[in-house]
């Protein structure tokens, strides 16, 4: 899927200037928002933000649009539930215990998936997650409708009380900076580079030397096993591993929080979760509403507003963002 | 009573009529889905909630206006097609130009306002709907029940794809879909009218599972979310057949509702995966599907 033409210049040696002041601006929000608003809530965006990130480097930098994301992101968090409430891990095992399963997962599943190209991929990744949901309904370790519920946050590292919200917010802020941070790296690599050859002419691509299948599966397990931190930390913020993390809804508001931020851009994955989110506490006495409102962004989005908000805004600045 | 496997035969049979039935929907599904995939490019994510409002139109008509099953047969598929139409031409119609994952996507969308809207209205459970007096009861084969309503949809399923691929591959209107599907800009030179070609085979298309719904009413209730979950697994039906050919998709819908009934018997546990399981086995061993070509 072809993003907004703006990030497809080489990659520069030092990072723009007006890059950095996004990024200040980010951190300065991130910093002073639990102040500002219930730090459980901010932490909540934060996960879904990161969540929406490693989504993108798949579909805005690879072409490739996963429709089962909630599998990595759902199964980690059972994983990470597991381990800190049955086994008695400390949160950073767990967390990590989360993350390396999704990684795993994301393997299995990318290996079949690159298989085929294009809409088919979309399927079979659709596929294959909600397969993953009915072994999550019916293993005996997740509690089917239950889900795992209680689970410890315990001390990270033996010294950060997560008990405290302000201490986990800062935590989960650390996390999300360090994903973020990442994916930014991978995109501005030759790696990233070769990424969106591929996603701009996968047969180019292949004729100039490049295994074009090894690329996409790496690219593929990086972001389940971004995906899978973000559910490993969201385990732990609400205490909670449900059978609605694996559901196909997630892996569908994955899609649109990227979709309504911005394909392929650096911040907008995470302008698109906090809308999202904050659209969602904000409309939640509206009941089933929320699922009808959704849909029409999802239409209005892809009918008008292609470029997503941080799309938008990179054109009207004249700059990526 | 002989026994088959440690399985008594009625246990057996029924569950394989079962698959049947599973199986029709499947392929009248997959068969509108790769229809409308060659043609307009387009994976139509919203089949699943349009073959649910195929068994909701049929609910309407015998619960306001008195209309019973053999009216909703009719008025239903033609009422979601026209639906469809209209979709097509104010929606679908705008996105054509793009990269067709876009078109997952607005389906997708379009798939959660129409669930939604059903879902605020009557809930998530299911509205009964009778089976017409005309079709119950059933006959004893001997080796089984076989009740008259799970006949008729079977056959009522078979023709109608049967009939479609015959128009598809043996009309002149089947000539001309083929050739709009092969180079749309080519036979629009030739003087046909492509975008209402496009037009009607969408409506055909969810027409297609508007009238698997009303099938499924009697036997599966009339519920908001009957086709969230039935898409997924028809999408992974359309993975292992592959869209490139018409008998493949009925052949794969009916062989794999049947291999679904039979894991019922045989281990209950794997009936909700096993269509994703043979997906990954043929993913495995032919990436193309089954009666795909390579790409």
């Amino acid at each position: 899927m072809r993003s907004n033409g703006a990030s497809t210049e080489l990659a520069p040696a030092r990072t723009p200037r007006h890059l950095l002041i996004a990024f200040g601006i980010m951190v300065v929000i991130g910093v002073v928002a639990p102040f500002l608003m219930y730090p459980l809530f901010a932490a909540k965006v934060l996960c879904f933000a990161l969540f929406a990130c490693a989504f993108n480097l798949l579909i805005g930098y690879t072409g490739l649009l996963s429709f089962g994301h909630a599998a990595f992101f759902g199964f980690a968090a059972y994983v990470t539930g597991h381990g800190a409430k049955v086994w008695g891990l400390p949160p950073e095992l767990a967390i990590l215990a989360g993350t390396a399963a999704a990684a795993v997962l994301g393997l299995a599943f990318g290996m079949l998936a690159i298989r085929r190209q294009g809409i088919y991929f979309a399927m079979i990744t659709l596929a294959l997650a909600q397969m993953l949901f009915f072994f999550c309904v019916q293993a005996p370790f997740t509690g089917g409708e239950d889900g795992i519920q209680g689970i410890p946050r315990g001390m990270m590292f033996g010294i950060l009380n997560l008990e405290n919200s302000l201490t986990l917010y800062f935590v989960v802020l650390g996390i999300f900076l360090a994903g973020f941070l990442l994916i930014y790296r991978t995109v501005h690599s030759p790696f990233g580079q070769v990424l969106k050859a591929i996603r701009e002419n996968e047969a180019r691509a292949t004729s100039l030397g490049y295994n074009a299948d090894q690329y996409k599966l790496i690219a593929f397990v990086l972001s389940a096993t971004l995906s899978g931190l973000a559910g490993s930390t969201k385990a732990i913020v609400f205490q909670l591993a449900s059978l609605t993390d694996v559901h196909w809804g997630m892996s569908g508001e994955v899609v649109l929080m990227t979709l309504l931020g911005g394909l392929g851009t650096t911040f907008g994955p995470v302008a698109g979760a906090a809308i999202l989110i904050s659209m969602q506490n904000y409309l939640a006495q509206l009941g089933g509403w929320v699922i009808v409102v959704q849909g029409v962004i999802f239409v209005v989005c892809v009918l008008t507003f292609r470029r997503g908000v941080i799309g938008e805004l990179a054109r009207l600045l004249k700059k990526p963002l | 009573m002989f026994e088959l496997l440690g399985i008594p035969p009625q246990a057996l049979f029924g569950q394989v009529m079962l698959g049947l039935i599973n199986g029709a929907f499947y392929a009248m599904l997959s068969l509108g889905l790769a229809v409308i995939f060659g043609l307009l490019n387009i994976i139509n994510f919203a089949h699943g909630a349009l073959y649910m409002m195929g068994a909701f139109v049929a609910w309407f008509l015998l619960q306001y206006l008195g209309l019973g099953y053999w009216w909703a047969l009719v008025i239903s598929p033609l009422a979601v097609g026209l639906l469809g139409a209209a979709l097509e031409r104010l929606l679908l119609k705008r996105i054509y130009g793009l990269d067709h994952l876009y078109g997952l996507l607005l389906t997708f969308g379009l798939a959660l306002i129409i669930q939604g809207l059903f879902q605020n209205e009557f809930g998530s459970s299911g509205q009964p709907y009778a089976v017409p007096p005309a079709l119950q009861g059933g006959h004893n084969l001997g080796f089984m029940f076989l009740p008259t309503y799970r006949a008729w949809v079977v056959g009522v399923s078979l023709t109608v794809c049967l009939v479609t691929w015959f128009v598809i591959e043996r009309t002149k209107l089947g000539s001309y879909l083929r050739a709009a599907t092969e180079n749309p800009a080519l036979v629009q030179a030739f003087g046909i009218n492509v975008p209402r070609l496009i037009t009607i085979t969408y409506g055909f298309g969810v027409g297609l599972a508007a009238l698997a719904g009303i099938l499924a009413a009697p036997i599966y209730q009339v519920n908001p979310l009957m086709g969230a979950d039935l898409i997924i697994v028809v999408f992974a039906v359309v993975v292992i057949g592959g869209m490139g050919s018409i008998l493949g998709s009925i052949l794969t819908g009916f062989g794999l509702g049947v291999m679904e009934g039979l894991t019922k018997v045989f281990y209950p546990e794997a009936s909700n995966t096993v269509v994703f399981i043979i997906m990954v086995i043929v993913l495995l061993i032919r990436p193309a599907g089954l009666f795909g070509r390579a790409s």
